[in-house]
């Protein structure tokens, strides 16, 4: 059924500030957000994996658009190059000072995916604007941990590692359960499983056999 | 053996006559600080002589000596400092006076003149006549020394002036064939081809000649775009075929100038903003600009024209400096026109800055731009990083912007590079740096990647902490496990306790990898191994399963990368 779109996803995808496309996502990520793709000019919430934020971010630097990463220090930039992110369009802002706002908002007028992480320390007011920037600029907000009235939210839940067995093998992939809720046209909850990463880095559908299972050792 | 060119590419260029100055920048800056010729001068740039004049080379100046040799050499030298400004602006008398005998001038760059050869020859008779001519007509009216070189082309034209040589028509090749193959790089004048012909060189090339009887498929093959745009020229042909695009008409740029513009520095804010509109409208359509008009009219009802031709396409800021230079030569020269009393000398105030328009002109009013030959903008297509698309633009001014609020050490990318550990194998390069890896990933010369044995497979840690946190790996007896000096671990890691935390048990493991680096440094040497793990929630939580990759130096361990 690939490349039949249902009615509501079509109208999901005209109902688009300035009418442009959103910002296309790996095959696997694309089920879950509302059109397919990260809408311009929405809040996109990431919580519980900097893994999935950065397989989040890598389609879209494929196709020529930027990202940025404020307030991350210990971004592993080796597993965004393996989640498909293009190193060289993913400007990281580690230290943006006690008030992330005014780098955030400067960064969304030129920056397509600004991802953010401690955005506790925002203000209301300026979280407000903030979203505002990032709908007049088509760009697409994504904090790493909760944004009260976020147009999706993404949990990622770790299920099991694959490939290390006592002492043996390493690690491999790793199966979550992203759950993704929201607002609007995300309001119906979806939930997927996935490889993040899968073998090769990026992110992957779980293949259909049975999941091999992690047992304890002792 | 010659090279056969594609039909249609063959149509031999138009016959140029190229007027050049020697010395020119030299020539403006003592003109600016009223030597006569007789000193000898240098003009210096990044304390490198960059052009000297004919006394100063008598007394052994070179280009490219350092400044203190070249004044060793010549003690009484001047040495005058490297303003492209002024040498524009003291050559638009040059530009006048070729203009007033032959239609049609275009400024290379200051210190050359580009104008068709065909009318004024026609018109005066002979090639010998027009030159003859145009040399007495800068003296008088510009004070200017210049040589005249006519050719098919622009480039046979300018090494034609150099030498102050008619070429008949059709013999450009055979003129250009007996010339060192150090030719095609003519400093000053845009393209870097320093390294080709040092290359060309040492394989044997050693005139333009032998360049230009390689075939192009050749020259294609082993020098890409750059080597055969250098070849063009070797043979004779103009640098790009002639598939030049006429611009629409509806690119053309204007901008009424209220309060009219009279004053230089007032003239370098006027041609910022038009210039990167121009440079817009035509990126918008996929085009570039190499030869550009600019038209302007004054209060007094003149319309002043000159076109401006590049050999790369032209930048926003390229725009903007041509216009400023134009707006300055006219602005500052204008009083010492012809017919004017003080014609035979260079005009007064030269690099005067802020130097106002003579009396009886008024100021600029009217600024056209106009794009009189563009080509496809795939000739832009490299940027910082490669390429220059406009959401690199736009990111890139947002980046410039957050560094402004932050500080130049706040942007970074990362550069992948060669390494074992997740830390090692990325440099965080401040944005606008040299995007050079730390080590090497992939061997310049083969392209290959190089071996870095014990290096992590994939994935890699998406956290990894700037500062190592310290950890605590546990066996089932609550003791720290060891490892042996052949990298065997002491027992089966049980639990771990991570930066403080109360301990987790280990749902599996793998390791341990041990990694030696540099062990033959004195003092450089590093000992570790490796291990993953997968933990447990903490006790008495529900949670998650975590993976860390976990590093032991000198007995203690720490985690060097979270899998999150």
């Amino acid at each position: 059924m690939a490349g039949v779109s249902v009615a509501s996803a079509l109208r999901e995808r005209l109902d688009i500030p300035g009418g442009r496309p959103p910002f296309s996502v790996a095959g696997p990520l694309a089920p879950l957000l509302p059109g397919g793709g990260l809408r311009r000019g929405s809040v996109v919430a990431v919580r519980g994996s900097t893994a999935l934020l950065l397989a989040l971010l890598a389609a879209a630097t494929v196709q020529g658009y930027w990202a940025a990463v404020v307030g991350l220090a210990d971004i592993g930039v080796l597993a965004a190059a393996e989640a498909g992110v293009v190193l060289h369009r993913l400007a990281l802002i580690p230290r943006p000072g006690t008030d992330p706002a005014p780098a955030v908002a400067a960064l969304l007028d030129g920056v397509g995916l600004v991802a953010l992480a401690g955005a506790d320390r925002i203000t209301d007011r300026a979280r407000r604007s903030l979203v505002a920037r990032a709908r007049q600029r088509g760009a697409v907000l994504l904090p790493l941990g909760p944004w009260p009235g976020a147009d999706v939210e993404l949990r990622c839940r770790t299920e099991a590692w694959h490939g290390p067995e006592a002492g043996a093998g390493r690690l491999r992939s790793r199966e979550v359960q992203v759950h993704a809720t929201g607002r609007g046209a995300a309001a119906r909850p979806r939930t997927a499983r996935l490889l993040l990463p899968g073998p090769g880095g990026a992110v992957a559908q779980v293949p259909a056999g049975p999941p091999r299972a992690i047992k304890a050792v002792g | 053996m010659t090279a056969d060119p594609a039909p249609g590419v063959a149509a031999s260029p138009a016959r140029l006559m190229a007027v050049w100055c020697p010395d020119w920048p030299v020539v403006a800056g003592a003109a600016a600080e009223g030597l006569t010729v007789q000193v000898p001068a240098a003009v210096v740039s990044a304390n490198r002589v960059v052009t000297c004049s004919a006394t100063a080379r008598a007394h052994g100046v070179r280009r490219g000596q350092r400044r203190r040799e070249a004044q060793g050499r010549c003690p009484e030298l001047a040495v005058l400092a490297d303003d492209p400004d002024r040498d524009a602006r003291a050559f638009e008398p040059v530009a006048v006076a070729v203009e007033a005998l032959a239609p049609g001038v275009e400024v290379v760059r200051p210190g050359l003149v580009a104008v068709p050869a065909y009318g004024p020859v026609r018109y005066f008779g002979s090639e010998p006549a027009v030159a003859e001519r145009i040399v007495d007509m800068v003296a008088a009216q510009a004070a200017a020394e210049c040589q005249i070189g006519i050719a098919d082309g622009l480039f046979p034209a300018t090494l034609a002036a150099h030498r102050g040589l008619l070429v008949p028509p059709g013999g450009s090749g055979d003129f250009l064939a007996t010339l060192g193959i150090g030719e095609l790089h003519q400093p000053g004048a845009g393209a870097d081809r320093s390294a080709l012909v040092d290359l060309l060189h040492r394989l044997g090339l050693r005139s333009l000649g032998a360049f230009a009887a390689l075939s192009v498929d050749d020259v294609a093959s082993r020098f890409g775009p750059e080597g055969v745009r250098a070849h063009r020229l070797a043979r004779g042909l103009d640098e790009r075929p002639l598939a030049r695009r006429r611009p629409p008409a509806d690119l053309t740029v204007t901008r009424t100038l209220d309060p009219p513009v009279d004053r230089v520095d007032a003239a370098a804010f006027a041609s910022r903003e038009p210039a990167e509109q121009l440079h817009a409208a035509l990126a918008a359509r996929g085009l570039a600009c190499i030869r550009l008009g600019v038209r302007a009219c004054t209060e007094a009802g003149e319309e002043l024209y000159r076109v401006w031709r590049c050999a790369e396409p032209l930048t926003p800021s390229g725009i903007a400096d041509r216009v400023r230079w134009q707006l300055d030569g006219w602005l500052t020269s204008r009083g010492a026109r012809p017919g004017s009393a003080d014609a035979s000398t260079l005009p007064a105030g030269l690099g005067a800055d802020g130097s106002t328009l003579q009396a009886g002109l008024g100021g600029i009013t009217l600024l056209h731009l106009i794009p009189e030959e563009v080509i496809g903008g795939q000739a832009l297509q490299r940027g910082l990083w490669g390429e220059s698309g406009e959401e690199d633009e736009r990111a890139g001014r947002a980046l410039v912007r957050v560094q402004g609020m932050l500080g130049p050490d706040s942007v970074f990318t990362g550069v992948p590079g060669g390494g074992r550990g997740p830390a090692d194998r990325i440099r965080l390069v401040p944005w606008g740096d040299d995007p050079t890896p730390a080590r090497p990933a992939v061997d310049p010369r083969l392209g290959a990647e190089l071996p870095w044995p014990g290096r992590l497979p994939t994935p890699s840690p998406s956290r990894v902490p700037t500062t190592p946190l310290p950890a605590d790996v546990l066996d089932n007896a609550g003791r720290i496990v060891g490892v042996s000096g052949r990298g065997v671990l002491s027992a089966v890691p049980y639990r771990v306790a991570m930066d403080g935390r109360p301990p987790r048990r280990v749902l599996s493991w793998a390791g341990p990898w041990p990694i030696e680096e540099r062990w033959w440094e004195p003092g450089g040497g590093r000992r570790c191994v490796r291990l993953q793990a997968v933990l447990d929630a903490e006790p008495g939580r529900t949670g998650e399963p975590l993976a860390v990759l976990l590093g032991c130096e000198t007995g203690r361990w720490q985690v060097e990368g979270i899998y999150e």
